[in-house]
């Protein structure tokens, strides 16, 4: 059994760093005229309540998110959630970090693209409301240092611009680098199952020409535009989403080792791939419609 | 053993208060300083050698003086103080000689210590939150005070695999804050308006200037070796620390920014040496676990030292009056020095 990190206290919204071991006695750093709340990742709770209370609607009556085994997701100590990822603009981050938050009150830092952290306005504001660039050194340090939540796509851009006929097939789990994370850092993995993002904003056909130009990872033409014209671009279909946790993976391995085995990591990030697409036919299996679930 | 340590640009900001600290070390029998000019700080027993930017006599002094440690502090960290062709001079020929005259031969010297700065690691998009020491830099260098300081930590870096024997210690600090210090960030702070790129505020590390001098004393007199990133705990955005400070923020477009900003330094209302646009883009964090594993940790928070160097400011905006500096007489200073007629504690 994989150890999990567990520290007391870690019920505040925004953490404080604090390492693991000896240095746990560092003093917390003074807030001593501090004017704002934005932690060292860039998140503020302030501004994630606003988003949260502007979200909730869209949560709640658009989308009518519907979770089974928030039980598995730790009151304490660092995991990695993985999911799967779709839509054009996928709403399965903000819906899962609004969903984590509100039911168990718990932060979730979500890990994207780079491409944010450069876009003026949109990199702050990501990063204001819990977006955290998807380096390995930043998920190792929230998850071991810092007992935190951290989200990731293991299907990376691969996986929202994939078209309406590759719906719910999961892309290659990049380089399995998120087991090794979890390797190192003593956390489990807990995929989560999203159902309902692949027809909120369906991509049609994609424009490789035009996102080179751009020097965007993708720009789609999905079927939002054609329905909705030009508000489209940010409006989703109203679908049913349904999430579903999945048993948390942990891994018989020794934590804090530079490198791991690659086959085994290989070997972990394919088994668990393979069982959240096994999940996701489950609840194909089990919907009975596209809106109301 | 008592120490006998050299202290490159004692008349620079970080040599004279290293010497100052040093001076209260009863480990270190002799320093000694070198400098273009006088030192501008109040010293009681480091003695002083005039010596061109290169250093090219210190073969001689580190061979006349038997100097066991040697305090690299003048490396030039602030691109706006001095033309390229100077940096050059000073950073990559000065600390070339510097290591030269260390690695001579014969050398005495068993220890060098060098003031970098965590420019080194540059400010992208696709940087991690948090360099560790073994990170290297995610984008190419294009500014010339980072090309240059990578250049001085290539030499360092050699200097050590052939010197096995000395330790080399090799300090990255984080941005410094003050109530003394002159930095192209202080100095737009204490302004009415305060550079800062649209849609971006990125996330600062501060350490203050006290910290910087107990570190660096800390790695000599503990002898301790290796490569550090020393900065304060925590980070703070850039719209809070000129929040704090209470200038306004002077928004410059994302796009073009140089080209905007261009006339503005021209007119000296602020200041934009290239590092800091990209810092103020992206900023930067360096992770510090390495040093405080080494026992040495920053009194001051990245907060706290903001919080210090506010509370100057606001003294300096009240009273105006410039930070004390000192005159040296070389007369006067060779007489309490050498005189039999002044009484020194024995060392």
């Amino acid at each position: 059994m994989a150890q999990r990190v567990e520290h007391a206290g870690r019920s505040a919204l925004v953490a404080l760093p604090r390492r693991e071991g000896a240095a746990t006695q560092t003093p917390r750093p003074s807030d001593a005229g501090r004017l704002s709340d934005v932690d060292e990742w860039g998140r503020s709770e302030r501004m994630r309540s606003i988003a949260r209370r502007v979200y909730a609607p869209v949560y709640n009556h658009w989308f009518r998110a519907e979770w089974e085994g928030l039980e598995k997701i730790p009151k304490t100590g660092g995991a990695l959630l993985v999911a799967n990822h779709a839509g054009a603009i996928p709403p399965d981050a903000p819906t899962i970090m609004h969903g984590i938050e509100v039911e168990i009150g718990r932060p979730v830092y979500g890990m994207a693209d780079y491409a944010f952290r450069r876009a003026p306005w949109v990199g702050t504001m990501w990063a204001r409301v819990g977006g955290l660039p998807a380096h390995p050194d930043n998920a190792l340090r929230l998850l071991r240092d810092q007992g935190q939540l951290a989200l990731v796509f293991p299907e990376g851009t691969k996986g929202p611009s994939k078209t309406y006929a590759d719906r719910y097939r999961l892309r290659r789990f990049g380089r399995g680098g998120f087991v090794e994370i979890a390797m190192r850092a003593g956390v489990p993995v807990i995929p989560i199952a999203v159902v309902g993002a692949e027809e909120s904003m369906p991509v049609i056909f994609r424009l490789p020409t035009l996102a080179r130009a751009l020097g965007l990872p993708y720009v789609p033409v999905t079927a939002n535009l054609l329905v909705f014209g030009p508000v489209g671009l940010l409006l989703h279909f109203p679908v049913k989403l349904k999430l579903r946790v999945l048993d948390p993976v942990t891994f018989d391995v020794p934590r804090g080792q530079e490198r791991y085995s690659k086959s085994r990591v290989m070997e972990e990030a394919e088994s668990i791939r393979l069982r959240l697409q096994e999940c996701l036919y489950e609840m194909l299996r089990e919907r009975r419609s596209v809106f109301f679930g | 053993m008592a120490r006998r340590v050299l202290i490159t640009g004692l008349d620079s900001f970080w040599g004279g208060r290293m010497a100052q600290a040093l001076e209260s070390d009863p480990d270190v029998e002799m320093i000694l300083g070198m400098g273009t000019r006088e030192p501008s700080v109040a010293l009681e027993r480091a003695e002083f050698v005039r010596a061109d930017e290169t250093y090219s006599i210190l073969s001689r002094i580190v061979r006349a003086t038997q100097v066991d440690t040697i305090v690299h502090t003048f490396l030039v960290v602030d691109s706006t103080r001095v033309s390229g062709r100077e940096m050059h001079e000073i950073n990559v020929i000065g600390t070339m000689n510097l290591l030269a005259a260390a690695g001579q031969p014969g050398s005495p010297v068993r220890q060098v210590v060098v003031k970098s700065s965590t420019l080194v690691y540059g400010s992208a998009p696709t940087d991690p939150m948090w360099f560790r020491e073994e990170t290297s830099r995610t984008s190419p260098a294009r500014t010339r005070v980072e090309r240059s300081l990578i250049e001085v930590e290539g030499y360092v870096r050699d200097f050590a695999e052939d010197n096995p024997s000395t330790v080399v210690t090799l300090l990255r600090f984080a941005n410094v804050l003050g109530t003394n210090i002159v930095t192209p960030i202080s100095s737009n702070l204490s302004r009415p308006w305060c550079p800062s790129v649209d849609g971006y505020d990125p996330l600062l590390q501060f350490v203050e200037e006290g910290d910087v001098v107990r570190c660096l004393e800390h790695v000599t007199h503990n002898r301790i070796g290796g490569l550090y990133n020393v900065a304060g705990e925590g980070k703070l955005p850039w719209s809070e620390v000129t929040a704090i400070c209470g200038t306004r923020r002077l928004h410059l477009p994302p796009v073009a920014t140089r080209a905007v900003a261009a006339p503005l330094v021209r007119l000296g209302l602020i200041e934009l040496p290239p590092e800091l646009e990209s810092l103020l883009r992206f900023g930067r964090g360096v992770d510090t676990s390495r040093i405080s594993e080494s026992g040495f940790s920053c009194r001051r928070s990245t907060a706290e030292t903001v919080d210090s160097f506010v509370r100057s400011l606001r003294l300096r905006r009240s009273v105006r009056k410039a930070p004390p500096s000192y005159a040296y007489e070389s007369d006067v200073e060779q007489f309490f020095r050498h005189s039999p007629a002044a009484t020194r504690p024995s060392a």
